[in-house]
């Protein structure tokens, strides 16, 4: 441990050194790196692939798609558009001020922290990185030991593509991420869980480092039967390649537990059977096409929450777990208890609880007794339902009629309110994430009011006063003595 | 005449958060009508009762009429007036583009409310520094609890009164109280908080924040440097230095010139134009003035007296130094090339003394501002555009002004708040009301038009086709769907 605190505090060195020279401040070298990072996963893909698949199982195309396409698209907005995001805001300043000027500039924290998670190892290092960078930070990056292999290829291939005096990477698990929380930085970027997200950013306070946290919740899919019933097709599609097909619902935005009511839930479920078995085969666990469980804590936090006997009683599909392969079958729950622990955690896994309520409007409530999720997804056609959803529920977002996909559109800021989390990044997002937002002033030293200073009078307070409620005319007037000051 | 103090317990805190939860779920606090309502009442208590706050302000820190009437009353009206212009505005969804990936589907970005937020406010602007952020949050739709600074108790008392008195108590409400009811605050759970005050304290609630996960605005403060070019007009200059500085609540305000940085060679000229125009502003005898604000109370004269004494400190006076403890007076007071590890260059000092450091050449400034910590403004004053660029756009702080001082508050176009030690976040004007917000991201999609290359089993076809998608190059499409990829 002598060694790795040694090696924090010399990266630390290192990168506050880089970042004071101010190499990272020109917008140049900023894209050569997020250049340098698209050329490193573009000469990477079957390397990445490999490793994604070495940890979790995951399918080139889902590791493509969710992973390698994402940071691709990533790096090419924050290449094309950093030019203008980096552009200062002009700020419109009332006439009293006149002629002065104002400004808003973008400028980077400083030396910055970001700490990743195993689900999406790849993107979720890469993606704040980009941020990171593009905002003009020096940046240490802390990939998940987790997923060991996707680690070892960061620490290895990032110091082999970019500046590695202003970028590095440490490998470890909780006991670096200790040390590492005990230095000042001047942000910390952390996707994780809420229980870890609550000790990062009370670290972050003894420094007054300002943090984003991007968390997790139950994500819940209220499904209205009635109004979507001609596409329910297309609706049974998407769910069930939302929760099953993207990390076997290992992810911070998979499809919880679906809302649906009573008399709809056995079609919806007698749809999604044959669906999985179409999507994964007749045996998933060796279609290629379904991620594994990212390890044998996790498979047994999974089978527990499956242990409860009323839960267990729940099962209409699926229910096998294979500890040993970490592998736990697609699984649907009808009406699990809504105390039982699988209604109270975050799943993080391929089990899909239907939760049956009277009147879809019933749902509402539900997602109300709970803690704000990251996302709330609803397949509906009905408009006044869609308005209470939005303004009844509060989540990080909220997707009408897909799930997931919220994640791709870069114009939309992607993170969480109250448990889900603090701050949001993709797109401009990132690079104002990265960014401390510096209000720039100038005033002019040719004109000068006498009103401004001491000693007051009963003149100076009005023509303040008359200033301050921008009345031009009466200001007009008590100068011309048209006025009597109060 | 005081009436018997509540008990505020623990119980009492839970009571109130659990009560105004309910209101906020109610639905209370959501409507424009009842923003604009509470905005306007707001609006009548600066109309109303301005001589009462001025008197309030008068007996907590001696404040002279003008600074009340100008530096909290009539800048809350304009915030009140504004929030009533823009609600409208502010309240509307921002439409959000979408892209090939997503189509066919329309995004927009819908600003709700955070819940039940907590803003404590500082002892030096208590109106101000009060009533602003509740602008915020009522202009957000929250409801709030404020919790005004026992240090200026006639403010506290008088806030208390007039919010009682004129808005919705069920969304709306005050705590007075020490750090007592400040510490039984902080156990409850807030969807916000709002932290004017040190940087020791924002420490202390940002760690009381975490663990509900409730993010913060941390208004906090730091020893603001003015850079001063003989190439400037000297007179302005120096008149814009002691209206900010003493002007100010006596310097006694997160963003007072703390120091001046100059050249040796200039320093003669600035200080002797400074007696000079001190003279003019508060007199020969400026502890007799009444346009300067008192010392808010004797453990801070205390701490001040301190600064003063250090050995190697009180031997570079330059002018004032006088004390009058009983009055809670210090005069305006120079320092000249204190040492920069002497306690008054290693602290805020929040009050009426101004150190002035000399400087080989005022290159030297970067470096001594870099070597501390982030304060909440810098200021420069200058006629040299390079010089002002280059200030601008390498010293790091919460925000810059160029030749004036802290003006730049009353600016609701300019976000205000700090960077590291001097906090995280911002408000006024807009930013108010976004740092109120939850900032919602909502995507409509259509049921129409699914793409199987979305979907299990994945084969080497949909994979082709997912990496056009993503370079979105709709060349690379056509190629993909004709097969000729």
């Amino acid at each position: 441990m002598e060694a790795m605190k040694e090696t924090v505090e010399e990266s630390l060195s290192e990168m506050r050194d880089t970042f004071a020279s101010g190499r990272t401040r020109s917008l140049k070298w900023r894209k050569r790196q997020i250049a340098a990072i698209y050329e490193m996963v573009k000469d990477n893909e079957d390397k990445l692939c490999s490793v994604l698949f070495q940890d979790l199982g995951k399918h080139s195309t889902e590791a493509f798609r969710d992973e390698i396409g994402h940071v691709l698209r990533s790096a090419t907005v924050a290449i094309n558009c950093l030019d203008k995001w980096a552009v200062p805001k002009k700020s419109n300043l009332p006439l009293l001020f006149f002629p002065a000027k104002g400004k808003v500039i973008s400028e980077p924290y400083g030396t910055v922290l970001v700490l990743s998670s195993w689900n999406f190892p790849i993107s979720l290092s890469l993606d704040p990185l980009i941020g990171a960078i593009a905002a003009g930070n020096t940046v240490l990056l802390k990939s998940s030991e987790l997923s060991p292999n996707a680690s070892a290829f960061l620490a290895k291939t990032i110091p082999a593509y970019l500046d590695n005096k202003a970028i590095k990477v440490i490998e470890g698990g909780p006991d670096v991420a200790t040390i590492l929380l005990q230095h000042q930085w001047d942000k910390i970027f952390f996707t994780g869980s809420p229980k870890i997200g609550r000790i990062i950013m009370a670290a972050a306070a003894q420094h007054l480092t300002p943090v984003t946290l991007e968390l997790g919740g139950k994500c819940p899919t209220i499904v209205d039967y009635p109004t979507i019933s001609k596409n329910i097709k297309s609706v049974v599609k998407r769910i069930t390649g939302g929760k099953w097909g993207s990390c076997s619902g290992q992810a911070c935005i998979s499809v919880d537990y679906v809302l649906i009511e009573k008399s709809f839930a056995s079609t919806l479920i007698d749809m999604l059977k044959p669906l999985i078995r179409s999507f994964f085969g007749e045996n998933p666990k060796e279609s290629g096409c379904l991620s594994r469980i990212v390890s044998k804590q996790h498979v047994q936090r999974l089978s527990r929450l499956l242990n409860d006997p009323r839960v267990q009683a729940s099962i209409v599909y699926g229910g096998s777990i294979d500890e040993d392969n970490l592998y736990v079958e697609p699984t649907i729950l009808l009406d699990p208890p809504l105390d039982s622990e699988i209604m109270n955690e975050e799943i993080f896994g391929p089990i899909l609880p239907i939760i049956t309520v009277r009147d879809i409007q019933d749902s509402i409530g539900i997602i109300k007794s709970k803690a704000k999720p990251l996302a709330i997804y609803a397949f509906t056609n009905d408009e006044n339902l869609k308005t209470r959803i939005l303004s009844e529920t509060s989540s990080g977002s909220v997707t009408f009629n897909d799930v997931m996909i919220q994640y791709m559109c870069d114009a939309l800021p992607f993170g969480g309110v109250g448990e889900s989390g603090i701050g949001r990044y993709h797109g401009k997002y990132s690079f104002d994430c990265f960014s401390h937002e510096k209000a720039i002033m100038e005033g002019s030293l040719a004109m000068d009011l006498e009103a401004r200073y001491p000693p007051w009078n009963s003149f100076k307070l009005s023509f303040i006063r008359l200033a301050f409620s921008e009345a031009y005319f009466k200001l007009l007037f008590l100068m011309l003595g048209l006025k009597r000051s109060k | 005449m005081a009436a018997a103090k509540k008990v505020f317990g623990a119980a009492e805190a839970s009571d109130l958060v659990n009560e105004l939860r309910r209101s906020f779920d109610d639905g209370v606090t959501r409507g424009y009508d009842w923003r604009i309502t509470q905005l306007k009442k707001l609006l009548v208590i600066c109309d109303n009762h301005e001589h009462e706050i001025v008197e309030a302000l008068r007996d907590d820190l001696g404040k002279p009429e003008l600074e009340s009437s100008v530096f909290e009353v009539a800048l809350l009206r304009n915030s009140c007036k504004l929030a009533l212009k823009q609600l409208k505005n502010w309240m509307a969804p921002d439409k959000a583009k979408t892209s090939l990936t997503t189509f066919p589907a329309s995004a927009e970005i819908v600003s709700e409310p955070l819940g039940v937020v907590l803003v404590i406010s500082a002892w030096n602007y208590p109106f101000l520094l009060s009533i602003d952020p509740v602008i915020g949050a009522i202009s957000a739709g929250n409801a709030v609890v404020l919790k005004p600074s026992e240090l200026a108790p006639a403010s506290s008392a008088l806030l208390a009164k007039l919010l009682e008195q004129y808005l919705d108590p069920s969304a709306v409400r005050v705590v007075e109280g020490n750090v007592n009811e400040t510490t039984l605050l902080l156990d409850q759970k807030w969807d916000k908080i709002f932290y004017t005050g040190s940087s020791k304290i924002g420490r202390v609630i940002m760690t009381a924040a975490a663990k509900h996960l409730t993010p913060v605005v941390l208004e906090l403060g730091g020893k603001s440097p003015v850079v001063v070019d003989s190439n400037t007009d000297l007179k302005v200059t120096v008149r814009r230095i002691i209206a900010g500085k003493w002007g100010c609540n006596n310097g006694q305000a997160c963003v007072s010139p703390d120091y001046i940085l100059t050249t040796k060679e200039f320093a003669p000229k600035l200080i002797d134009a400074m007696k000079h125009e001190l003279e003019t502003f508060y007199g020969k005898k400026p502890m007799d003035s009444k346009d300067m604000s008192r010392i808010v109370n004797s453990n801070h004269f205390d701490r001040l007296s301190k600064l003063l004494e250090e050995k190697e400190v009180s031997d570079k006076i330059v002018y004032g130094g006088d004390k009058d403890r009983e009055n809670l007076k210090i005069a305006p007071t120079i320092l000249l090339d204190v040492p920069l590890d002497s306690l008054i260059m290693s602290e805020e000092i929040f009050g009426p003394l101004l150190p002035i450091i000399t400087l080989n050449n005022l290159e030297e400034s970067f470096d001594v501002i870099h070597s501390r910590p982030k304060p909440l403004a810098a200021y420069l004053f200058t006629h040299n555009q390079k010089l002002k660029e280059r200030f601008a756009m390498t010293v790091s702080a919460g925000g810059i002004v160029v030749n004036d001082i802290a003006v730049h508050l009353a600016l609701h176009t300019l976000p205000f708040g700090g960077v590291g030690e001097s906090g995280m976040g911002a408000y006024h004007g807009k930013f108010s009301f976004d740092a109120f917000s939850h900032k919602k991201a909502v995507l409509y999609r259509s049921l129409f038009g699914d793409a199987p290359v979305r979907y299990p089993p994945y084969s080497r076809g949909k994979l082709r086709l997912l990496k056009a998608l993503v370079d979105s190059n709709i060349f690379n499409i056509f190629k993909v769907l004709l097969g000729l990829s």
